[in-house]
């Protein structure tokens, strides 16, 4: 028994290490999706993943593109470099052309530096950590979504101009997304001297409650609130603070901005502020791209969905304009020709960061975001 | 003053819930001496249940109070049920394996459900109904406690009266402190020591799907993943009281719950959980084994 | 047989009704209808009844066995596979020399995935190894082992970023950072046994990742430390195959080193009181051994190898974040080290093959990876429950061979 036991392991162990990449037909592109699949960071993957599997599918049924098939291959990495890394380098061996992701600014970091000597363009829809667009160290990184630090100051603009508030709280949630936001929202309002910051705080995600947090930003008289962080802490901060019957206004960064938001916090969206790309909810792509989302999977798209599919609409564009996907070509192509996306009408600028997504201020009003003027 | 009460109110609240998992924890650990790594999924299957059933009997057109009873009895059944059937698969095979066997087990059977409610509903999160209403007469003090968190409060202590008389007064109790004590004596005096097992692991299940709908409804959201931080607080709890031993998990579990809300109003919420496993550390130098523990003579 | 069906179709109707629920009803909250998922339960009652069968059969035949092992039958005369893999040379001396030749020219023959995936898992071998002095020999059991692997990361990283140091004299002071924390955070817990003891080290493990998190001067919190530099050669430039090629060398330089120091030291001085201690405290305190300096070497050897692997972690990934360290690490390493067969060498190594590896090659089933993977644990502890090679006592010559029951 032990004996054919350890043997098919071995038999197991072997036959995995010299499985070959699988071949495919030479006629298709390949564009791998990296994020999080599995694990407590997946909804902010899976959207990704079904954005591009859904345009792969609507190309491919209109023939392609450049007459060549779609072929879209999902990498999870878990939001963990390590992971990362071997996602990447798994994506680099399957001979891959495109990378849609990562989707944590610090899961790209790690791994861009593989699809880098592999020339290999990434297109994150999410990851927003300035440094990967500025730092110039990534020169084959590419983002449909908005830094923080643009975000971050939008936000504490309208804060203490529009709102007029002089006293703010800012909370986020300790992960490299919503600590970017609220360290530069802290920074510009600082710098701008129109207002103090009271407390500056992270919370813990997925702690039972944050009772605690919302009675000592009330102890501290805030007169305003900005959260740095995702959907699921954000509901769950504007519900506590109603349920402690606070009245001051709550501004969150794109994270919090989307359906998902709505749907969870409920009435209790009411009156957030949240700053996300320019309103593009009439705009005839991002409208068909969640009609389509809606009629297949019976639900509201997730967190990144548009930027995901926006990442996968200008790479396939990129690849019609460039004739192929050689990387000086499609660099070329992605820097200059505008495309309609899910986002607006954009192209890269030479650090890679989206130009054309513009960023606005949002309020839920009768259970929809509509932007202020 | 008023921000000490608000504190401390939010510290019970919290305090609470966690009892209500660590004593599904230390009841199993009493037993069997396993750290039942899966009994946070238990918690999270149990609000999913109630969210669905609540969905369900939402759209079909019930109300008010008949969701909220029917929603938390169906999910107490279906908790009762993943409990039983836990054990079963993954840990009864392991009565007589080393001891850490059963831990890893615990662990695997953890990711499991956690991945297997991911895949069979979603990774979102997901909207919980408020299902416990606003009572008028708490309105005047709302902001320190409100409603929902009255309605946690009351139906942990009553359930830890429940689980007290139980284990006091019942057969099953009784049968329960035997096994605790020497399984092998109570197998020879009669006691159906796989049934005790499966019976404690059905009580700490039912247990756990309350806190679960309670937490649900106050917070209004749930996913997958909830039962992941909620088991490890709870157990934390647990072992903070004296393992295996009821009061002791109540009294740990508040200790924890307060000491989270008054390290993070006080001092810094972004290290609340370093001082919750600090007063840990620091109640295990003084006291070993816990705070209402008994230390074990060990024979030589 | 007829009465295995039944009982067959009784689990799959159990499961039926445990899953109903869940695999079963969706509500769609967009549009207020409930989605039945019909077909769902019918895939659920077809699998279950399959899988009770075959569980079924498994368990008739491991009981099967452990009532001959009663009988004192077939294990004792003749020992299991990985325990003659071990003895007789004649087996093992061919075994040997092929599994070197192939670690050696594994690299060179498959591709830069595979290499890379390669030393993760042996990181993770050098880890179980570590771990297993903790918890295998010495018995204390440690669930927050990855706060010194992330020490070892961090004091490459931090040191890096701040001094410019490189990687070579980053990784002996990684180790030694790591053991100066073993030793310090033993400290305060020298009283606690047990699952006390458990806790406690799960609580430092939190404290850690919640450390690097919030203090963002010295480990620059949730961004990460980036940019740190692959290990070099002589400043020779190095593509990231190259690179990794060259890790994987000096990984398996370090396992190999770790296996001989672990092995020596378990029949030192040192390491016969850490096995005593863990059979047994009190007699093993009366018979003179210094329980205060036991256990502290203890947590020190082991956590020495955790920070050296974390500083090859580093340098493999080229960026740290608090990510990497959370308890699902510390879980992992000690299920490797539990699957392994506790106190085993060559039992760690394979499971930490297979645990490392099993996630990659189960990329093909893409969402469900997870899910198996927590499977397989459950049924590999519920068929293997000593671990995949239970761990051989020493014997002395002239004795007949004992099977150690493992009930530490």
């Amino acid at each position: 028994m032990r004996k054919t036991v350890i043997k098919n392991l071995v038999m197991v162990a072997l036959l995995g290490m010299i499985m070959p990449a699988t071949g495919f037909a030479a006629d298709t592109i390949k564009i791998g999706v990296a994020g999080p699949h599995t694990g407590d960071l997946a909804p902010y993957g899976i959207p990704t993943k079904e954005a591009a599997e859904m345009v792969a599918a609507q190309v491919n049924a209109a023939g392609g593109v450049l007459g060549m098939q779609i072929e879209v291959l999902p990498m999870d990495d878990q939001c963990k470099p390590e992971i990362a890394t071997n996602a990447a380098t798994k994506l680099v061996s399957l001979d891959v052309d495109v990378v849609i992701g990562h989707v944590c600014s610090g899961a790209t970091k790690a791994a861009m530096g593989i699809y880098k000597e592999a020339k290999i363009i990434a297109v994150s829809p999410s990851a927003t950590n300035p440094p990967l667009t500025q730092s110039g160290d990534y020169p084959n990184f590419y983002r449909t979504i908005a830094p923080d630090d643009d975000q971050g100051k939008l936000a504490s603009d309208f804060a203490t101009d529009k709102l007029g508030a002089k006293r703010i709280a800012i909370l986020h949630d300790k992960g490299d997304y919503g600590k970017g936001f609220a360290d530069f929202a802290k920074q510009f309002i600082e710098a701008g001297g129109k207002a103090e910051v009271v407390l500056f705080e992270g919370v813990t995600p997925g702690a039972m409650d944050y009772s605690a947090v919302v009675q000592k930003v009330r102890r501290e008289k805030a007169d305003a609130v900005i959260f740095g962080g995702y959907h699921p802490e954000a509901s769950k901060l504007v519900s506590q603070m109603n349920k402690k019957r606070m009245k001051i206004p709550f501004i969150g960064p794109d994270g919090v901005k989307g359906n998902g938001f709505l749907e969870i916090a409920g009435k209790d969206a009411e009156g957030v502020y949240a700053t996300g790309p320019m309103d593009v909810s009439d705009y005839a792509v991002n409208q068909k791209a969640k009609a389509d989302y809606t009629s297949k999977y019976g639900k509201e798209p997730g967190t990144f969905f548009d930027q995901g599919y926006a990442a996968m609409q200008v790479i396939l564009n990129a690849i019609e304009v460039a004739g192929g996907t050689e990387y000086a070509a499609l660099e070329k192509a992605l820097k200059s020709s505008y495309v309609d996306t899910a986002v607006g009408k954009i192209k890269f600028d030479a650090k890679g960061d989206a130009e054309g997504v513009g960023f606005s201020v949002f309020q839920v009003q009768d259970g929809k975001f509509v932007e202020l003027n | 003053m008023e921000y000490f009460l608000e504190l401390s109110s939010s510290g019970l609240v919290r305090g609470s819930i966690y009892a209500l998992i660590a004593l599904g924890y230390t009841m199993v650990y009493g037993i069997i001496q396993l750290i039942n790594f899966a009994h946070g999924e238990i918690y999270m299957i149990g609000a999913f249940v109630a969210l669905i059933v609540s969905g369900v009997l939402t759209i079909y057109g019930f109300s008010g109070i008949s969701i909220l009873i029917l929603a938390a009895l169906i999910a107490v059944i279906y908790a009762a049920a993943y409990g039983y059937t836990l054990e079963k698969i993954a840990y009864r095979p392991l009565r007589n394996a080393p001891r850490l066997s059963p831990l890893i087990s615990a662990i695997g059977m953890s990711l499991f459900l956690q991945n297997y409610v991911l895949l069979a509903q979603t990774p979102d999160f997901l909207r919980f109904p408020a299902l416990i209403p606003d009572f008028e007469f708490m309105e005047p003090i709302a902001h320190i406690m409100g409603s929902p968190e009255l309605v946690i409060v009351v139906t942990s202590a009553v359930s830890m009266v429940g689980l007290t008389v139980l284990i006091k007064y019942t057969r099953i109790g009784k049968a329960m402190r035997a096994t605790q004590q020497d399984m092998t004596m109570a197998r020879l005096v009669g006691v159906n020591v796989d049934n005790v097992i499966s019976m404690t692991f059905i009580i700490g299940s039912v247990l756990a799907a309350i806190g679960g709908v309670l937490v649900g409804s106050y917070i209004g959201q749930i996913n997958f993943y909830i039962g992941f931080m909620a088991g490890v607080k709870a157990f934390t709890a647990a072992v903070l009281g004296g393992i295996g031993n009821i009061p002791g998990a109540v009294l740990g579990a508040l200790v924890l719950g307060l000491t989270e809300a008054y390290a993070a109003g006080y001092i810094s919420s972004a290290y609340e959980d370093v001082f919750a496993f600090g007063v840990l550390v620091l109640i295990l130098i003084f006291r070993p084994s816990g705070l209402l523990g008994k230390a074990v003579k060990q024979k030589v | 047989m007829v009465d295995n069906i039944k009982r067959s179709l009784l689990v799959a109707l159990w499961f039926v009704f445990l899953t109903f629920p869940l695999m079963v009803v969706k509500v769609n909250t967009l549009k207020n209808i409930v989605e039945w998922r019909w077909i769902n339960m019918l895939w659920v009652a077809i699998g279950s009844f399959v899988l009770s069968i075959v569980w079924r059969w498994a368990m008739e035949r491991r009981q099967l066995k452990s009532k001959k092992a009663e009988q004192g039958e077939e294990e004792s005369v003749k020992p299991g596979f990985g325990q003659r893999l071990l003895e007789d040379p004649k087996i093992f001396k061919p075994v040997l020399i092929v599994l070197a030749l192939v670690t050696l020219v594994f690299p060179l023959v498959v591709d830069i995935y595979q290499a890379n995936i390669m030393v993760l898992a042996l990181i993770f071998v050098v880890l179980g190894l570590g771990l297993n002095v903790t918890v295998g020999l010495a018995g204390l059991l440690d669930l927050g082992y990855v706060a010194f692997f992330a020490v070892g990361a961090y004091t490459y990283g931090v040191l890096n970023s701040f001094f410019g140091f490189g990687f070579w004299i980053s990784l002996p002071l990684g180790g030694l950072m790591g053991a100066l924390f073993g030793i310090v955070l033993g400290f305060p817990i020298l009283r606690l046994r047990g699952d006390y003891l458990a806790i406690v080290t799960l609580g430092f493990g939190s404290i850690a990742k919640i450390v690097i998190e919030n203090w963002e001067e010295v480990f620059n919190g949730a961004k990460g430390i980036a940019n740190i530099p692959r290990p070099g050669f002589f400043g020779a430039e190095m593509s990231i195959h190259t690179a990794t090629t060259y890790t994987y060398y000096i990984m398996i330089l370090m396992v190999l080193f770790a296996i001989f120091i672990t092995n020596r030291l378990k029949d030192s001085r040192v390491g016969r009181a850490w096995m005593a201690l863990r059979e047994d405290e009190i007699a093993c305190v009366a018979m003179g051994v210094d329980m205060a300096r036991t256990k502290l070497s203890a947590y020190a050897f082991g956590a020495f190898w955790a920070g050296l692997a974390g500083v090859i972690f580093a340098s493999r990934n080229t960026y740290i974040n608090p990510n990497s360290f959370t308890f699902m690490e510390s879980a992992l390493v000690l299920s490797i080290v539990v699957m392994g067969g506790m106190g085993s060498i060559i039992g760690v190594i394979i499971a930490a093959l297979v645990l490392i590896l099993m996630p990659e090659y189960l990329r093909a089933f893409s969402e469900y990876r997870m899910l198996m993977f927590g499977a397989v644990m459950v049924l590999m502890m519920i068929f293997r429950p000593e671990g995949l090679i239970a761990n051989v006592r020493r014997k002395y010559a002239g004795r007949k061979v004992v099977t150690e029951d493992a009930n530490a």
